[in-house]
C-alpha cells in the first residue's frame, strides 16, 4: 500500500487587509482559519492516487490548536489520518524550523512513507520554501511545481507511460512493488519529465489538481469520528528549550501595507469632468505607458 | 563578499542575474565587499565574461559535463559546498522558478535564513541586509533580516533592479573551483526537457492593461474596453465573473487562475479586488480604478480611485482620448 503524506497549513481566510493600521499589527484574530488553497491541491493530488489504488493518506499540520479544523476538513475530503503538531514554543518558526519540525514528525510517525506532497506556495506568507527544504531535511528526492504525477509499476518504469489499468495489478500490498514516481512540471518555461524512486517530496503546481468538495456527510463524520493525533515538540524529541522564534534565522522587523503608501487620490464627479482631471494630472504617465503623445497641443 | 547565483538558462529572457549584480554593487558601496557571481554548468565561459562586464569582481566557476542540465539538488549541494569554503556574507538568487527551488535547499544545507521573492534590498544601520518581501497576495510587505546566521540569503524578483550597462573594459577575476568527485547525484532523473514557453504572452508583456469586472454591467459595455485598449496600445484583461458570463474568453482572465500581469499602467473598471484577482496585479506600477463603491479593496490599492460608473468613465475616456489623438494627427 502506498503511504502518502500531505502537509497542510492553516491560513487566515482573508479577502481584504487583515492589517490594523491603528495598532500596527496583523488582525489574525479577525480572520477565520482555512486550509491553505495550495495545500488543498496537494491533498487533491494525493486523493486522486488513492481513488485509483490502495493508499493511505496522512495529513500533517504544524499550527495552533485551532488548526485541528483544517485536518478534519482533510479527513472529510478523504484523508485517512490527521497529525497536528502544536506547541506554543513553535510560534514564529521560519521555514528552516518549520521543515525541521515537519521532518521530525514524519520520521517519528510515518518513517516508511513513499511520497510527501506539499502545496507550491501558501496564500499567507507565500515563501514556497517548505517543499524544497523538506526534501533536504528528509534527505530524499524533491521536485517542485508538479503538474502531473503518476506512479509507475516497477518493471515498466523504463518503458512507455504506465497503462492506467496496470496500476491495479500491483496493488497486492507489498511495498517492494511500488514503482518509480514520474512527474511532469513546468519550470521557467521548460516542460520537464522527471523520474525517481520513492521516497520523495514534491510540491504541486497551482494550475492543476482543482480540489474536490467535501461531501456534507463526510464533513460531519470527520468532525465526530475522525482521529486527529496531537503532538507537541517534546513528543517529537525536539529540545526542551526550543523556542522557534529565537532559533529561526530570519526575523520579521515589520509588516506594512504598501497600499497605504500609495497616493490613493480619489476623484469624484461627472464622468467627463473626472476624465478631464485625470488627463490634466496624469497625461504624462498615461501617454508614457501607451507610447503615444496625448498632451493637448501647445496653445498658439 | 556578496554572491549572486548565475542563472543563465534562457539567458536572453532571464536577465535577473545581471540585475542582481548591479544591486550587489550598490549594496557593497559602503562596505567595499567583493561582488562575485557563481557559474555552475558546462561550457559557461561566455557567461563568465558577461558577469564581469556587468559588474562582477570575481566569478567562481565549476565546469563539468554532469552540470550541463540544471538540477536543484545537485546545484544546491555544490553551491552550499562553495559557500562553506569561501564564506560569503550574502547570497542573492534570482526568483525564477529554478532559483526559488534552489535557494531554499542551499539555505537548509547552510543552516541559515532565506527571504523569499524580495522586491527590495538595502543595508540597514546595523549593517544587516534588510529584505522586503510581499505577503498576503502582495497586500502587505514584510521587512525581514537575518541577524546572526550567515550567509544572509534572499531570492529576488526579476525586473525590480536595473542591470548595469555592458562594459567590455571591466576587469574581473575567474576562479575555477574543482568539481567534487563523485558529483553529488540528484535522486530525481531528468527524462525529458522541452522548452515550451506559453505562446501568447501579450497580457503578461503589455505596458498598458485595461481590466474589466462585473461592474461593467453588460457584454456590450465590456466590449468597448477593447476600443480603449486600442487607443492606448494596451491589452484587455477580465475577472472571473466576466469570463463566466462569456463577455471575454478565458485567455483574458487575470488572477490566480489566469494571467499574472505587470503593466506600467493598469485601468481597473468595476472590479471589487478579490485576492484571487489582486494576487496577479501587484506588479502593476500605476493603478487607476473606477468603482461605484469607494470602499472596494481594489480602490484601496489604486493610485487614483475614481468613484463613478465604470461604463460612463470608460466611454468618456474613449471620447476624450480620440479628441486628443486627433489633434496630434
Ligand atoms: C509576513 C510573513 C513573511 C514571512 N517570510 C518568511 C521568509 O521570508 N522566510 C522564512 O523562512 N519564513 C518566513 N515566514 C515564516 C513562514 O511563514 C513560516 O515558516 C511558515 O511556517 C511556512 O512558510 P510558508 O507559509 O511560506 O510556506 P510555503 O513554503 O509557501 O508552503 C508550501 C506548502 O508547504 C506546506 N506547509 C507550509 N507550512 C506548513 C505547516 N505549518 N504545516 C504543514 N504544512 C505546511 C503546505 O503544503 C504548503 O502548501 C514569514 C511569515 C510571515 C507571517
Ligand atoms: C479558487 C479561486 C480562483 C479564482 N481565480 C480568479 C482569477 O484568476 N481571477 C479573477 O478575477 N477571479 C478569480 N476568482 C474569483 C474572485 O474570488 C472574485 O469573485 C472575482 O475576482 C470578482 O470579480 P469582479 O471584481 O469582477 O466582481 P465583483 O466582486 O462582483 O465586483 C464587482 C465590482 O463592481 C462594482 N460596480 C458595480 N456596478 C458598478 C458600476 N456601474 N460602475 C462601477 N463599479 C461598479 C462593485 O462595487 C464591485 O466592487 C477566483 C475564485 C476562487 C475561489
Amino acid at each position: 500500500m502506498l503511504k502518502l503524506i500531505v502537509c497542510v497549513k492553516q491560513v487566515p481566510r482573508v479577502s481584504e487587509l487583515p492589517w490594523d493600521p491603528k495598532r500596527g499589527a496583523l488582525r489574525r484574530d479577525l480572520a477565520d482559519g482555512m486550509m491553505d488553497p495550495a495545500a488543498k491541491r496537494a491533498l487533491e493530488a494525493a486523493l486522486r492516487i488513492k481513488d485509483a489504488r490502495p493508499a493511505r493518506v496522512t495529513a500533517i499540520c504544524m499550527g495552533p490548536p485551532m488548526a485541528e479544523a483544517t485536518l478534519r476538513e482533510a479527513l472529510a475530503l478523504g484523508a485517512d489520518a490527521g497529525l497536528l503538531i502544536t506547541d506554543g514554543r513553535l510560534a514564529g518558526a521560519d521555514t528552516l524550523i518549520t521543515t525541521t519540525v515537519l521532518a521530525a514528525a514524519i520520521r517519528s510517525r510515518c518513517p516508511d512513507f513513499h511520497l510527501v506532497l506539499c502545496g507550491r506556495q501558501t496564500s499567507d506568507s507565500e515563501t514556497a520554501q517548505v517543499g524544497p527544504q523538506l526534501a533536504e531535511a528528509l534527505e530524499v528526492a524533491g521536485v517542485a511545481y508538479v503538474e502531473h504525477l503518476e506512479i509507475l509499476p516497477d518493471a515498466e518504469s523504463e518503458g512507455e507511460a504506465a497503462p492506467e489499468s496496470g496500476a491495479s495489478q500491483m496493488d497486492c500490498g507489498m511495498d517492494r512493488d511500488i514503482g518509480r514516481i514520474r512527474v511532469r512540471r513546468l519550470c521557467d518555461g521548460f516542460l520537464e519529465t522527471l523520474e525517481m524512486a520513492p521516497p520523495a517530496v514534491i510540491t504541486i503546481s497551482d494550475r492543476e489538481y482543482r480540489p474536490r468538495h467535501a461531501p456534507m456527510a463526510g464533513l460531519q463524520t470527520a468532525f465526530e469520528k475522525g482521529v486527529v493525533e496531537t503532538l507537541d515538540a517534546a513528543a517529537l524529541g525536539l529540545p526542551p528549550d526550543l523556542s522557534a522564534a529565537a532559533r529561526s534565522p530570519t526575523r520579521i522587523l515589520r509588516v506594512y501595507s504598501p497600499a497605504a503608501e500609495k497616493r490613493n487620490v480619489a476623484l469624484r464627479g461627472s464622468a467627463s469632468k473626472i476624465v478631464e482631471a485625470l488627463f490634466q494630472q496624469y497625461d504624462d504617465r498615461i501617454g508614457g505607458a501607451a507610447g503615444r503623445d496625448i498632451k493637448p497641443p501647445e496653445e498658439e | 563578499m556578496i554572491w549572486v547565483f548565475g542563472d543563465y538558462r534562457n539567458y536572453f529572457q532571464n536577465r535577473v542575474t545581471l540585475q542582481l549584480l548591479a544591486k550587489a554593487r550598490s549594496l557593497a558601496e559602503d562596505s567595499g565587499a567583493l561582488v562575485c557571481a557563481v557559474a555552475l554548468g558546462h561550457g559557461v565561459d561566455e557567461y563568465v565574461r558577461e558577469y564581469i562586464a556587468h559588474g562582477a569582481d570575481r566569478v567562481y566557476v565549476m565546469d563539468h559535463p554532469a552540470l550541463a542540465a540544471y538540477s536543484a539538488a545537485t546545484f544546491a549541494a555544490l553551491l552550499a559546498g562553495l559557500a562553506k569554503t569561501h564564506r560569503p556574507e550574502i547570497i542573492l538568487v534570482g526568483a525564477t522558478d529554478f532559483g526559488r527551488e534552489l535557494a531554499p535547499r542551499v539555505a537548509r544545507r547552510l543552516d541559515t535564513g532565506l527571504t523569499a521573492d524580495c522586491v527590495d534590498l538595502s543595508i540597514n544601520e546595523d549593517g544587516l541586509l534588510k529584505q522586503t518581501a510581499p505577503a498576503f497576495g502582495g497586500n502587505l510587505l514584510a521587512e525581514i533580516v537575518t541577524p546572526r546566521h550567515r550567509p544572509q540569503m534572499a531570492t529576488v524578483r526579476p525586473g525590480i533592479f536595473a542591470e548595469l550597462p555592458h562594459d567590455d573594459q571591466r576587469r574581473g577575476e575567474r576562479v575555477d573551483a574543482p568539481p567534487p568527485d563523485p558529483m553529488p547525484a540528484d535522486p530525481a532523473t531528468l527524462v525529458e526537457s522541452v522548452f515550451a514557453p506559453r505562446r501568447d504572452q501579450r497580457l503578461e508583456e503589455a505596458r498598458v492593461v485595461i481590466c474589466g469586472g462585473r461592474g461593467m454591467g453588460s457584454r456590450a459595455r465590456f466590449r468597448r474596453l477593447y476600443e480603449l485598449a486600442g487607443l492606448l496600445n494596451g491589452e484587455v484583461g477580465a475577472t472571473r465573473p466576466v469570463v463566466y458570463a462569456g463577455w471575454a474568453d478565458h485567455e483574458a482572465l487575470v488572477g490566480q487562475a489566469g494571467r499574472q500581469i505587470k503593466p506600467r499602467l493598469l485601468f481597473s473598471f468595476g472590479i471589487s479586488g478579490a485576492i484571487q484577482h489582486t494576487a496577479a496585479i501587484h506588479d502593476a506600477e500605476f493603478i487607476i480604478a473606477v468603482n461605484k463603491n469607494p470602499e472596494a479593496p481594489m480602490m484601496k490599492m489604486a493610485d487614483v480611485a475614481i468613484v463613478a460608473d465604470a461604463g460612463q468613465v470608460s466611454a468618456a475616456l474613449i471620447k476624450q482620448l480620440k479628441e486628443r489623438l486627433r489633434k496630434h494627427s
